[in-house]
Parts: C-alpha cells; sequence; structure tokens
C-alpha cells in the first residue's frame, strides 16, 4: 500500500507527530502506482451504470434528490453527492481527483481559470486587514490580482525576493497569513528553493502555497518539498492544447486550521451558512476541500465547465510525454540562443551560467527537466524583441503558455505593460526580455524559425 | 491476522474487509446534537444500511434518542451483537473503552475498535490485538467508507484509489 506512492523523484515527506494526526497516510497519495499510469487512470474509473471507458461529460447544471432527508443531508453536508454543478460536477471532479493524485494531496477543487483558483484560495485564507507575503517574479498577471484587485477586500502584499529567507522573514508580520511563491517562475524560469520557504512557512504558522503551474506535477511535487497548498493555471501544461480555461487548488491536508484560534477564520471557526458547523472539526484533512467547494465556489461562483474538465483530463493522460519533449526542444534551444550573436542572456536554468544558484535550485527541484518556458534578452532591446516577434512563422505571437505548440512573446509591451519598468526587471520581464514557450514541434524547424526571426530583427525596420 | 499493523497505514483491503464484516456498530460518544462530528458519521452509516447505536451516559439516563436509536449508558448494557466499537473521545479516555470492549468481545460478538480521526493510542490497541480484536486508529469509518466507495472524490478528493475495473453501483443514499 504505502511503496512508493509519491513517484520516484524527492523525498517522500516523513510526517512529525502532529501532522500525522490529520494525514489519511499512504491510501491518500497514489494507490502505488507510478506518474505515468495516475496521469491516464487517476480520478477516471470506468462509470458504474454505463461502464463507458472515458469520462462521461456531465453537462448538467442541477441533481434530483431522493426524497426531503436525502436534500437536507446534502445542504447540512453530512453526505457526499451533487446539489448543483456551481458546487460540484462529476466531471469536474474527475479531474479535480486526478490534478490532487498527481500532486500527492488530499483533495483538488477545480475553478474556471487559475486566477479564479487564486481568489477562491485567498478567499479561505484572507481576513480584511490580513497580509501575504508573495515573490516579486510572479506571472504579471498575479502580481496584478495580488497587489490592485486584492486591495478592493483589503487584503494586502508584500512582494520581496522570496529567494532571500531575510527578506522573507522580514516580511512577515502579525496579520501574514500565507507565503506565496511559483515554483518554476513565469517568465522567467526562476526556481524557488521550497523546502526552504517551507520551513520559514512552518515558523510563522502559515500555510506554503506554490503555483506550480508551469513546472506541473511531473517535473515537481511542492507538496513533497513541504507546501501546504498547490495552485494551478489548467489552462498552461495540464490541458496542453490551448482549449480550455481552468485552474485548480490542490490542499496537502496537512497544516493545521485552528493551531492558532481566529487565524483562519473559514476553516476553524464556525460557518453561519451551514448552521454554525466549523469544517476543521468536521471535516478534519479535507476542511480545505470542503470549504472550497461547499463556501467557496458557492459564493464565487467561478465554476469550472465541464466540458473544460473533460478537456483537461485528455491533456493530463499525455502530460508526461509532453513535458518530456517539450523539456527536450526548450532546452535545445536555450543552448542554440546561448551561442547567438544578438543574445545577451538566456535564462534557462542550468544554461545562464550567470546564475549558480539557479541551476543549483533547478537540479534539486527539477531533477528531470527544467521546463520548456523560458526567457533570452536581445541586444537590440525593446524594438528589436517586437521585430523578432512579428518575425516568427512558427512561434505563435499571443499570451498564453503550456501549449503543444511553441509561443512566443514579448512581455514588456503585452502581459507586463501595465507594470513599471523596475516591476518589469523585478519580474524578469524588462523591455530586452522575450519570452518562449516551447512546444512538441520538430526542433530543427523552432531553431530554423528563430535564426530567420532574430536575423531579421537585426536590421533598423526590419 | 498474523500481519503486524503499524497503525500508521492501513491497507485497503483490510478496511474494506472490516467494514464488510460490520453490520452494527457501538458508537461511544455519540451526540444529540446533529451539527456534531459524531452524528454527522452516524447518519451517514445508517445511510448504508449500518445500524449504530449511541453509547452516551447522559443521553441513555434522559431517554434522548439519537437519529431514530436509543441511547444506552455503557457498551455493556448495549444490546449485541455488534461487530464494531468506534470511538469518539479522546485518546486517553479510549483506553478505557477498549479495556470495556476486550472485556465484552465474546458476549457482544465484537471484533473490530475504531479510533476516530486524531484518536490514537497504541498501548490500548496493542492489548486489543493481544486479544484477537482488530484496530483502526485516527480514521473516520465514514470517510473511508466513501473513500473505497469512491463517493469521496465526488468532492475532489483524492482516493489513492487506482483502477481499470468498472466498479460496482453504491447501495444508500
Amino acid at each position: 500500500m504505502s511503496g512508493d506512492v509519491s513517484g520516484r523523484r524527492g523525498p517522500r515527506r516523513e510526517e512529525d507527530a502532529d501532522g500525522s494526526a490529520k494525514d489519511a497516510g499512504g491510501a491518500a497519495q497514489g494507490g502505488g502506482y507510478g506518474f505515468e499510469t495516475r496521469s491516464v487512470h487517476a480520478g477516471t474509473q470506468p462509470d458504474p451504470l454505463t461502464g463507458a471507458r472515458q469520462t462521461p461529460i456531465y453537462q448538467n447544471t442541477s441533481y434530483v434528490f431522493h426524497d426531503a432527508d436525502h436534500a437536507a443531508s446534502l445542504f447540512n453536508l453530512q453526505t457526499y453527492g451533487f446539489i448543483y454543478s456551481r458546487l460540484t460536477n462529476p466531471t469536474v471532479a474527475a479531474l479535480e481527483e486526478r490534478i490532487a493524485n498527481l500532486e500527492g494531496g488530499r483533495g483538488g477543487t477545480c475553478c474556471a481559470s487559475g486566477h479564479a483558483a487564486q481568489m477562491m484560495l485567498f478567499t479561505a485564507l484572507m481576513e480584511p486587514g490580513d497580509r501575504f507575503v508573495a515573490s516579486q517574479r510572479l506571472y504579471g498577471g498575479s502580481i496584478t490580482q495580488f497587489g490592485k484587485t486584492f486591495k478592493k477586500f483589503d487584503w494586502h502584499v508584500d512582494f520581496v525576493d522570496t529567494n532571500d529567507p531575510d527578506a522573507v522573514a522580514a516580511a512577515i508580520g502579525e496579520r501574514t497569513r500565507a507565503i506565496f511563491v511559483e515554483s518554476l517562475a513565469n517568465p522567467e524560469g526562476t526556481v524557488s528553493d521550497l523546502e526552504r520557504l517551507a520551513r520559514l512557512a512552518a515558523d510563522a504558522g502559515i500555510p506554503l502555497v506554490v503555483d506550480n503551474t508551469l513546472a506541473t506535477p511531473y517535473l515537481c511535487r511542492p507538496i513533497e518539498w513541504g507546501a501546504d497548498l498547490v495552485v494551478h493555471s489548467t489552462t498552461k501544461f495540464l490541458s496542453g492544447n490551448g482549449t480550455s480555461l481552468g485552474g485548480c487548488v490542490v490542499d496537502s491536508g496537512r497544516f493545521d486550521w485552528g493551531a492558532v484560534p481566529g487565524r483562519y477564520r473559514s476553516l476553524a471557526e464556525p460557518e453561519p451558512a451551514y448552521h454554525g458547523i466549523t469544517f476543521w472539526e468536521s471535516f478534519g484533512d479535507l476542511a480545505f476541500t470542503m470549504w472550497a467547494h461547499a463556501v467557496g465556489l458557492r459564493d464565487l461562483g467561478a465554476a469550472m465547465a465541464p466540458m473544460n474538465a473533460f478537456q483537461t483530463l485528455l491533456g493530463v493522460e499525455t502530460l508526461p510525454l509532453r513535458m518530456q519533449r517539450q523539456c527536450e526542444n526548450a532546452r535545445a534551444l536555450a543552448l542554440h540562443l546561448a551561442e547567438h550573436p544578438q543574445v545577451q542572456r538566456v535564462s534557462y536554468p542550468g544554461v545562464d551560467a550567470t546564475a549558480p544558484v539557479q541551476t543549483e535550485l533547478a537540479a534539486r527541484y527539477l531533477p528531470i527537466g527544467a521546463g520548456a518556458v523560458f526567457t533570452f534578452e536581445l541586444r537590440g532591446g525593446y524594438d528589436a524583441c517586437v521585430r523578432a516577434v512579428e518575425r516568427c512563422n512558427l512561434f505563435s505571437h499571443l499570451a498564453n503558455v503550456g501549449d503543444t505548440r511553441s509561443l512566443i512573446l514579448h512581455p514588456a509591451s503585452t502581459t507586463h505593460r501595465q507594470l513599471s519598468e523596475e516591476q518589469q526587471r523585478a519580474a524578469g520581464a524588462g523591455p530586452e526580455t522575450v519570452r518562449l514557450s516551447v512546444g512538441i514541434e520538430t526542433l530543427e524547424d523552432l531553431v530554423a524559425d528563430l535564426d530567420q526571426a532574430l536575423h531579421g530583427a537585426e536590421g533598423v525596420g526590419g | 491476522m498474523a500481519r503486524q499493523v503499524t497503525h500508521d497505514d492501513y491497507r485497503d483491503e483490510d478496511l474494506r474487509r472490516i467494514l464488510q464484516g460490520t453490520r452494527t456498530v457501538a458508537m461511544v460518544g455519540a451526540s444529540a446534537n446533529w451539527k456534531r462530528p459524531s452524528a454527522f458519521v452516524m447518519k451517514y452509516l445508517q445511510s448504508k444500511g449500518f445500524r449504530v447505536l449511541p453509547i452516551n451516559p447522559k443521553l441513555a439516563a434522559e431517554g434522548t434518542p439519537v437519529l431514530g436509536e436509543q441511547a444506552w449508558p455503557s457498551l455493556a448494557e448495549a444490546p449485541g451483537p455488534y461487530e464494531m466499537v468506534d470511538v469518539f473521545r479522546n485518546s486517553e479516555a479510549a483506553a478505557g473503552v477498549v479495556d470495556e470492549a476486550i472485556a465484552l468481545m465474546g458476549e457482544k460478538g465484537i471484533r473490530y475498535v475504531w479510533m476516530q480521526l486524531g484518536v490514537r493510542n497504541d498501548e490500548a490497541a496493542r492489548r486489543a490485538e493481544a486479544a484477537g480484536l482488530e484496530v483502526v486508529m485516527n480514521r473516520c469509518p465514514k470517510i473511508e467508507w466513501s473513500r473505497l466507495h469512491l463517493e469521496l472524490a465526488w468532492s475532489g478528493v483524492n482516493t489513492g484509489i487506482v483502477s481499470a475495473r468498472r466498479p460496482r453501483l453504491v447501495v444508500g443514499s
């Protein structure tokens, strides 16, 4: 049963005496199978009613009760079942379980997008006046969501260099409720020192939240390094084909929401809309996942569409194959660009000789591949970047990552254009920076396309 | 039976066998307040076809029934046979319950002692196992029943069950 259920890479985190009391043990991990097997099978046993092998798309809003007592039990959260697809839906639940399984978590909650997942996650953790510490190297959209829109709720973020433990420790105050980082940061490919951050979070009695979108659980499983919650934009590598928006929060089930009374009120204090039950007391290590559906999705309303869940389940089936190939292509392109005369820097971990710490962190946390998204800098600056992007024939100029197609973007003129130049540089997206998301195409074709684009971008007005 | 159980983890096949081998559960620490976790568990187990005998001296003295079942003051006074003793008491108090279960196992047909999430008493478990009882600790029978029958997955929970076999339709509601 226990076996090597969480995959072959990274350590199994041993439970301490406290953690074990709420941990559901090996049963919650992975069923004893390897990552590739679970990518195809987890969460999707054949349909018991029909035997359908592929997961049915429950394109359906609401569910019939057996009788009034059954309805009451469902609304009271005394039994499991479906009421309304804004809260739970069988196709979405299948994806939630698969992602939770691959991450080694206790449960998953899917949302309409990665941003919706972050909104839901922080709604669980924050009260007006609360703060959290976040990496200054986040996806630009997250920086905007956290720094601007969250203020409307009186939630506050302190952006710091999260790989500087002193800076993190100094930023944690009385009202700090979480540390938030990306395992592999968008766009520059910065790797977070997860184990160290998990210790800092544990010392402060707050959860470590890791956005694992760019690494995916195939390359890195933050919960094995001590993270308490993992968030995804499933739109990216998990869905993989650029078809479906989605997000997911995976809970490890390990965080003690009741350790400090009054700190995590949503989870550890009576919930008025459910007759005053306390999720942490009633559901133990399922508390976060139960709350996320019964309160988070119910009240925020950003549920994932069943069709999107189905498309994403299809995507996850091939996640290991795609990630292998995309990492291979990305590394080869990074090495090629590093030798290119017009390129002054390539950020890919292990290729960028100016960042030895990043090389070390990548070797530790991403031993089988450092992802497929990275940046390079052109000596020609902003204008050369814009020209290069526009000259590409195979690389699609768009604002997404993790597609089977190769993608190219100039963050300073697109995703990061709302930020100041200082913020752009802090986020690894200065004016001379181009971002690539490398797909599964023939490597030689990708090399040739970038070469011709850079060649044309060199001359003025190209 | 000869297999050494560490109590850090349980095999699905053992949990399944224990739940399948149980028709009646004596629930020590049952509550008449429907919002208490014990009442959630009792109602759920009832909906899956188990009979649950609430053990609570105060409720028994008052004559207050719980979810349609008469409350009993002690395991000794609850009518057998019941195969499982489910312990909704803290880890320390669980020792006394376990000793009672050992004393009554022949008379009541007790085969399993199940301690709820957060309840673990290894010393008491060793005594119970030496007497021939099977022990599960720090688990919830509602969660495990729903996990093994995949109902838990309806809320996005990772059941840890990976299989290409067609599952049987679940009975009950």
